[in-house]
């Protein structure tokens, strides 16, 4: 067969093709069009189901005004007013996303949301849950006043009695804000879309006990 | 799970359903979502209110509420509020006495540190930011800063004396500025501290200076930005604690919540600091570690309740879903009321 | 505030309260859904 047969076909025209083996495969991750479907199924009918976007959007709230404090530096914010509203809106808007992704835990974990071969949806839910308050923790620590001192002197005792503290110092401002600002972001980044790709291909769970078709 | 079985046409026992499925046990039986009605929806719609809505929620919030910014305590702030503090502490480093200097891994070797029960984690962790108390934390800022030649000639007395005179001198000026009324260096009983009241003087005068952060941060490289040292000397004095007991930022008062002012905190560390403040944690001497490990173990359980018996059944038992679907179940019924 | 070995800020209290009101009403508060377009099975 000629390889634009192949392809009409909808047959990868070489498996051996790195490409083509990665394009096949991302093909395949979500349901033809069920990445943006423009419907759902008649069960999703409840404000319970709002949080998780909810806690989205705050997650990008917290990208764009952090990215506005690393647009005037560390510690930009004690000495410009504009710099200190812009540090308000980055507390208030991670504690927004921490409310509004307990709430989509609480609401995920009484609907048992890991049914149906959803158990890998529920496990980075946590892992990024869990990496989200080891980033604020890295913030309080970047923030350059009394909080992160006494912060600091603390947490290390915590970290230092398991060893972890010899690898990751809190005291060293310089490494923290970096962990911050760059290494922990990205880590939650790729959990949270992996998240909802995991959404996205699996839907969203039925209810218990739903009747069958 | 409705499909179409493709028509086989000679045959008069072709099958009318699909074959049955291979047997299943009741967990895995949860029907594909895309078996079930449908309605219109708007994803993107949805994504774009809830970010105006949350920056709206954000602006409103940090208007009214603002954020909480306590300056840092400088070493200057601390020699002018609690200059006796800063005088024993330093005396407490060149004794060997402190909590920096008696720490062990990852600063020095000078315990075995914290186990989680047989295993030494602390230890394990190894010495991997070498910080000598009295040397790094005291006697080399102040040695780069000295200039007074009473104080230069106190310096080398230290240095010219054995480790063992040194201890000595530095103990008995710690425990005599203990029992001094208000632990004022100048109403301390005469004794033999060697150069130690010198040297625990001018050290005040240094930090009171505003250069000690300097010479601690930089140790000969200009541009710093590691505060290991500065930290390690101010936790080791008793002043930082006060300030942050006054703010309810204690580890015996929930302080891991909390944050300075009336503003928010952390809640969501409630258990974690939950542990510090109970029994066997709260009076056991490797508190960090018991603490550590239990909550890597419940975060562990957490991440594995879809394969938790009972855990993962709790739900079932407790119908708090009866309410998020009761719109689907009036209308479409469940397979319990069949 | 205190209450046996509990002690907490009144703001995070308020902010705990807040979160179990949401979840309460969440779960209560009638979802408006538009059931004339329900089609019986969506494109596979």
């Amino acid at each position: 067969m000629s390889a634009r047969a192949d392809l009409l076909l909808g047959e990868p025209a070489d498996r051996s093709n790195w490409t083509v083996r990665l394009r096949t495969r991302l093909q395949h991750t979500v349901p033809p069009g069920q990445a943006l479907p423009d419907r759902q199924p008649v069960y999703v009918s409840s404000w319970i189901y709002v949080f998780g976007v909810l806690t989205l959007a705050a997650f990008v709230v917290i990208l764009v005004t952090g990215g506005v404090l690393a647009i005037g530096g560390a510690a930009w914010w004690h000495t410009s007013g504009f710099g200190h509203f812009v540090n308000s809106l980055h507390l208030w808007s991670v504690e927004l996303f921490f409310a509004f992704m307990v709430i989509h835990l609480w609401g995920k974990y009484w609907m048992a949301a890991w049914r149906g071969k959803r158990a890998l949806t529920w496990m980075t839910g946590v892992v990024a849950f869990l990496g989200s308050i080891g980033t604020a923790f890295t913030g309080y620590l970047s923030q350059s006043n009394f909080d992160s001192q006494w912060i600091a002197g603390q947490a290390k005792d915590g970290l230092n009695a398991v060893g972890i503290g010899a690898y990751f110092n809190v005291l060293n401002p310089g490494q923290m804000l970096l962990w911050h600002v760059v290494l922990l972001p990205f880590v939650i980044g790729v959990l949270i879309v992996l998240h909802v790709i995991l959404v996205r291909r699996h839907g969203v769970v039925p209810p218990i006990d739903a009747a069958e078709e | 799970m409705a499909t179409t079985t493709p028509e086989t046409p000679n045959s008069s026992t072709a099958p009318t359903r699909p074959a049955a499925p291979p047997p299943r046990r009741r967990r895995d039986r949860t029907p594909d979502s895309h078996d079930f009605p449908t309605r219109r929806y708007d994803l993107v719609k949805e994504f774009v209110v809830a970010l105006v809505v949350v920056a709206l929620v954000t602006v409103g919030l940090a208007a009214i509420f603002s954020s909480p910014d306590e300056k840092a305590i400088t070493m200057r702030d601390w020699a002018t509020a609690a200059p006796a503090d800063v005088v024993a502490t330093a005396t407490g480093e060149l004794a060997g006495t402190t909590t920096s200097a008696t720490y062990g891994p990852p600063y020095n070797s000078n315990a075995e540190g914290q186990k989680l029960g047989p295993l030494p984690l602390q230890k394990w962790g190894g010495v991997r930011i070498p910080v000598d108390s009295a040397q790094d934390l005291v006697v080399t800022p102040l040695t780069g800063w000295a200039r007074d030649p009473a104080l230069r000639l106190a310096l080398a007395a230290w240095r010219g004396a054995s480790p063992a005179q040194r201890t000595a001198w530095a103990t008995a000026y710690g425990d005599a500025l203990a029992k001094a009324p208000d632990g004022n260096p100048a109403r301390v009983a005469a004794g033999d501290y060697g150069p130690v009241p010198a040297m625990a003087a001018g050290f005040l005068s240094l930090a009171a200076s505003g250069g000690l952060e300097g010479a601690l941060t930089s140790s000969g490289n200009f541009y710093g930005g590691d505060q290991t040292r500065s930290l390690l000397l101010l936790s080791d004095g008793a002043y930082l604690e006060d300030q942050a007991r006054a703010r309810q930022l204690g580890g015996d008062q929930w302080g891991m919540m909390n944050e300075t002012g009336n503003y928010p905190g952390q809640p969501w560390m409630w258990l974690y600091t939950f542990w510090y403040q109970v029994p066997p944690f709260s009076t056991s001497a490797n508190a960090d570690a018991l603490v550590w490990g239990l909550m890597m173990l419940l975060s562990a359980v957490l991440l594995l309740v879809p394969f938790i018996p009972g855990l993962r059944s709790l739900p079932r038992w407790i119908p708090l879903h009866r309410l998020v679907w009761r719109d689907y179940y009036r209308r479409y019924g469940s397979s319990r009321t069949r | 505030m205190h209450w046996g070995v509990i002690q907490i800020s009144v703001t995070n209290l308020v902010i705990i309260g807040v979160m179990l009101v949401l979840f309460v009403l969440a779960l209560v508060l009638p979802f408006p859904g538009a059931h004339g377009d329900d089609t019986p099975k969506s494109p596979r």
